[in-house]
């Protein structure tokens, strides 16, 4: 199969329409249903697969770095019978187990990423439900701040995978209805087993919509909020967005490079070889306008980019590799004074997006279905945001050797936040108060016993020890079941408080992934094999 | 004894008189329905005496009683029609398992939604046709309107026993949204596209009663086969009046037809010189109505149907004699689809093309018709023919809905359609022209110009008998 990209901009959508007035953005799905992004199904009705949701996501990030200046968004559609019927049916009765899991891990995170960015930036963003929106439309419509219904007798919002499918439904629109906007359950649980859903009044007493309104005001309604919206969040309008452009990778024998990492893949092991380079901060930006001037060729902004489609790629792209081992080259220096660029300009809102993009990454990277292990050797750097991410990994290996350290930063205490909203090392020592303490503040050079002692690091090895061990924990790794790997991982990596976030994904890999492989959705009688088909579903009665 | 039966004023077969739900379901909803009828229902003549046909029974004969009758006073029944002996499932997946006459929980959804697109389509083309009265072209046809009005407010009566008798407090809500939504209306338009065109003139009425109507004859009798027994029943009985209002439709283009033949021969070509239709408006009204009918059959390639079909909900037309394999699980049927531009043939699982299967009935039963309208033009020695245009033309629901098609059915560019459509399909010019050779006509007996007279009177009353009283 050719690699899937999940690059790509607005001169090359075919699926959304986006229209800028003054400082509202409205975008419009308008699915081509011939566009599939893999043969075999049409994408009818406003239904979406992978390639309709890679533009969103796309958009959503150019929202965040292109348009500072908006204040709100519209999500509406621009097909005349529904707003959305979800996630493609047959698409996902076509696809394997693994793609179905990430293409919902994907379509979740595209939700989150534009929770968080509507919340970080300020802005307002509803959803305009004209006609039908089923399961991932309705979900899509989650996770905006507001939900609007025309009110016409036939608009309605839906949650039919249960009635209609026998899957979970809206990838993951159970935990957004009663954790987010809080419906009560009862009500949701009747509201989850009708197929047809919701109408206008009902749907608005029952919370499922914020508000409802006759076609023939409702647009001008909505522009009236929208405007008082602009009133509310005033001096914005001079802000200049920067341009986010291509990503350049290279795949040249097996290693895919970028302008701040590489990914060298070993297929036979298993496992893939992520080093970042860091580059000498002499020359960086040191105000504002100069970090503006440099727009996506910023350093930290390119490293975040590049690492998160690095990922990506592993991720669809990659099957079979198991570990990802993270290096770092470069000086200990360097990273923090880059980590300070960004320390001093909080409150510009470029720098502002930055971090949250970088939070963001890191994010991603702990949600990713694959192991991680830090290596931190000579000429590592891991300080700061870069020790932030061995903080994210599964397990991190320490060489106690003269000249190998690590740094703490104030990246390390709150800036990069975990999906839980704690910091990493607050996961880390949830039962070590004294240690965490202190750890607190202190921003010294840290050599591998005392990272060690300090709980940062999973083993501190000399020299002979390391040259034994880390190649045997990296085979070990990699021999044991990927299942249980892949269930056990995001068992540990998210101790600590629950959040709305960590039980979306929570919830999705657990039940989701479950009901995929069960018979009564994907056996050869189950209901989302049958779906569209003529005959109906057979299912095995008992309650597992 | 509740209100909504003291005086056994509602003509029923369902033990009203013992049904407490029912009544206490009535009581409420009943005055809405006087309201909507009075609001909404014929205008300017409520208050006169028509000769009306009222079900007071399901007894031969009983079906049709004609006496004089106001209308806001016409007894609106319930009528379920005697058992099937058999009282099988007649096809799906539970097919020869004894009928359900209560609800399948599991097809409660399915049910409701099967049961109130039905409904919404009764109370919308009274909508539709309420200003039509003031232009009626003879007493007969004013009294053929107001039947064919009074008729399908009886069926959505119909229909509302079975949203109270088995669906509870959802059923009940579902019976009063029926009489909120408006025909037409931006903000409460009635569910399906064809009960939202505007029906101006007679032209159209007659349009509407033979093509639009006729989908309701084929919807109904593939809900007559429905595993679901009352439904079945109901619709049965439907049927038994739906005959009427498709004779209507059927006759009076007949008349129209025949009469623009006349003026055609006696203007040397161009009836409008003598306030007659002229023979390509009619084809366009047929081309306009006929393709709207169309779509309400649903999607050529459905899963719903599908469903609905393997569920026992919904057969086809006349299953038990025309069909052998009533399960039909395996199977296909040739579909034409647009792939690439270019209309190729392909096979579709039989049971997702039930829709098709039932449009292909609906236009064999119009090609029937077309052909007896024809007819009249070869005795009238004109080389003009009336058409069907193709299936494929002029769609709004479906797999052709997205794609340009001419009346033969060719794929051709959106710019062809654009440019021609007027000559295709009824335009604005033409409708002015229709409303504006539209005049009441009182006189009992008399017809406008543009309509011959009908073979004979209703109920064998003469032709100048008084059917409305002014």
């Amino acid at each position: 199969m050719e690699p899937i990209s999940f690059q790509v901009d607005p001169s090359r959508y075919r699926h959304w329409d986006l229209e800028k007035e003054g400082q509202v953005m409205r975008i419009h799905m308008n699915v081509d249903p011939d566009f599939p992004l893999r043969d075999g199904y049409e994408l009818k009705l406003n239904s979406y697969d992978l390639g309709v949701d890679i533009e969103l996501a796309d958009i959503v990030r150019r929202l965040r770095f292109e348009h500072p200046e908006i204040t709100s968004l519209v999500i509406s559609s621009n097909h005349d019978q529904v707003f959305c019927s979800g996630a493609n049916i047959h698409m996902l009765g076509i696809s394997s187990h693994s793609w179905k899991v990430n293409f919902c891990k994907f379509t979740n995170e595209t939700r989150c990423e534009l929770e968080d960015w509507a919340a970080q930036a300020d802005v307002r963003t509803i959803c305009a439900v004209t006609g039908p929106c089923a399961g991932g439309g309705y979900e899509l419509a989650l996770a905006c701040d507001e939900i609007w219904l025309i009110d016409d007798g036939n608009s309605a919002v839906s949650l039919p995978e249960t009635p209609l499918l026998g899957v979970l439904p809206g990838t993951g629109g159970l935990t957004r209805l009663v954790d987010k906007r809080k419906v009560r359950r009862d009500r949701a649980d009747v509201f989850c087993t009708l197929a047809e859903g919701f109408k206008g009044k009902r749907a608005l007493k029952w919370g499922l919509v914020d508000e409802i309104a006759p076609r023939s005001i409702f647009e001008e309604k909505l522009q009236q909020y929208l405007d008082q919206i602009q009133q509310q969040r005033p001096g914005r309008q001079d802000r200049q967005g920067i341009v986010l452009g291509p990503i350049e990778v290279a795949d040249v024998d097996g290693v895919r490079s970028s302008s701040t990492l590489s990914v060298a893949y070993q297929p036979e092991k298993r496992t893939a070889e992520f080093t970042i380079e860091v580059p000498a901060v002499s020359g960086a930006p040191s105000t504002p306008a100069e970090i503006h001037a440099q727009g996506d060729s910023f350093w930290p902004l390119r490293l975040a980019r590049e690492l998160e489609d690095a990922l990506l790629d592993l991720r669809v792209n990659r099957k079979g590799i198991g570990l990802c081992i993270m290096k770092t080259k470069g000086n200990l220096d360097d990273i923090l004074g880059w980590d300070r660029i960004l320390i001093e300009h909080q409150g510009d809102w470029l720098v502002d997006q930055i971090l949250h993009l970088t939070t963001h990454v890191i994010q991603r990277m702990e949600r990713t279905s694959c192991s991680f292990f830090a290596l931190i050797e000579q000429e590592s750097c891991f300080g700061g945001s870069l020790l932030e991410l061995a903080l994210a990994c599964d397990r991190i290996y320490m060489l106690d050797e003269e000249g190998v350290q690590i740094q703490r930063s104030a990246m390390n205490e709150g800036l990069l936040p975990m999906t839980t909203d704690i910091t990493r090392s607050e996961c880390r020592l949830l039962g070590e108060k004294e240690l965490l303490e202190s750890n607190q503040g202190n921003y010294s050079r840290l050599d591998a016993s005392t990272a060690e002692q300090m709980g940062l690091v999973t083993e501190a090895l000399d020299e002979f020890d390391y040259a034994d061990m880390v190649p045997v924990a990296i085979d070990e790794r990699v021999s044991l079941s990927p299942d249980s790997l892949t269930g056990m991982e995001a068992n540990l990596r998210f101790a600590g408080p629950e959040n709305l976030e960590s039980k979306v994904f929570g919830r999705l890999s657990a039940w989701q992934n479950w009901i995929f492989i069960r018979p009564n959705a994907t056996g050869p009688h189950g209901a989302l094999t049958l779906y569209g088909r003529p005959e109906r579903p057979d299912f095995a009665w008992d309650r597992v | 004894m509740s209100k909504v039966d003291r005086s056994g004023k509602i003509p029923n077969n369902v033990d009203l008189a013992g049904d407490k739900r029912l009544q206490r379901a009535l009581e409420h909803w009943l005055p809405l329905y006087m309201e909507w009828w009075n609001d909404m229902g014929p205008a300017g003549f409520q208050t006169n005496d028509i000769y009306l046909r009222t079900a007071v029974s399901i007894e031969s004969g009983g079906w049709a009683n004609f006496d004089y009758v106001k209308m806001p006073e016409y007894r609106w029944g319930i009528f379920l029609a005697p058992t099937d002996s058999t009282n099988t499932i007649g096809f799906g997946d539970h097919y020869g398992k004894p009928t359900w006459t209560e609800i399948p929980g599991e097809y409660r959804g399915n049910l409701r939604r099967i049961i109130v697109t039905q409904a919404d389509t009764e109370p919308a083309s009274v909508e539709q046709q309420r200003f039509l009265g003031t232009i009626a072209p003879s007493l007969y046809d004013m009294r053929n309107l107001f039947q064919v009005n009074v008729e399908e407010g009886r069926h959505l009566w119909a229909m509302v026993y079975l949203l109270f008798r088995f669906f509870g407090k959802d059923g009940r809500d579902e019976a009063e949204e029926l009489l909120c939504r408006r025909s037409g209306d931006e903000d409460k338009p009635r569910i399906l596209n064809a009960f939202n065109e505007p029906c101006d003139h007679w032209l159209s009425f007659f349009c509407f009663t033979h093509f639009t109507d006729r989908d309701g004859k084929f919807q109904l009798a593939s809900l007559a086969e429905s595993g679901f027994e009352p439904l079945a029943r109901t619709c049965d009985f439907m049927l038994t009046e739906e005959a009427h209002h498709l004779f209507v439709g059927e006759s009076g283009l007949d008349r129209i037809i025949k009469r623009s033949a006349e003026l055609t021969r006696e203007t040397d070509g161009d009836p409008m010189k003598a306030g007659g239709i002229p023979l390509d408006m009619i084809q366009r009204s047929i081309n306009y109505w006929f393709t709207y009918s169309l779509d309400l059959f649903g999607g050529e390639i459905s899963s719903n149907a599908a469903n609905f079909f393997a569920e026992g909900l919904k057969g086809r037309f006349k299953e038990k004699s025309r069909y052998e394999d009533h399960i039909m699980k395996e199977g296909v049927k040739i579909i034409p689809q647009v792939v690439n531009n270019v209309v190729v043939e392909e096979q579709i699982p039989y049971r997702n093309t039930i829709n098709e299967v039932l449009r292909d009935e609906y236009i064999d039963d119009v090609q029937r018709a077309l052909r007896k309208w024809n007819r009249t033009l070869e005795k009238m020695e004109l080389e003009t023919r009336i058409t069907l245009p193709s299936r494929r033309f002029h769609r709004h629901q479906g797999i052709y809905s997205n794609h340009a098609f001419d009346p033969e059915g060719n794929l051709i560019t959106e710019e062809e359609l654009k440019k021609n459509s007027d000559r295709w399909l009824l335009n604005d010019e033409d409708n002015d022209y229709l409303v504006s050779i539209m005049h009441q006509v009182i006189e009992p007996g008399k017809m406008a110009n543009w309509i011959a007279p009908p073979a004979r009177g209703i109920n064998g009353q003469p032709l100048d008998f008084e059917y409305v009283r002014l």
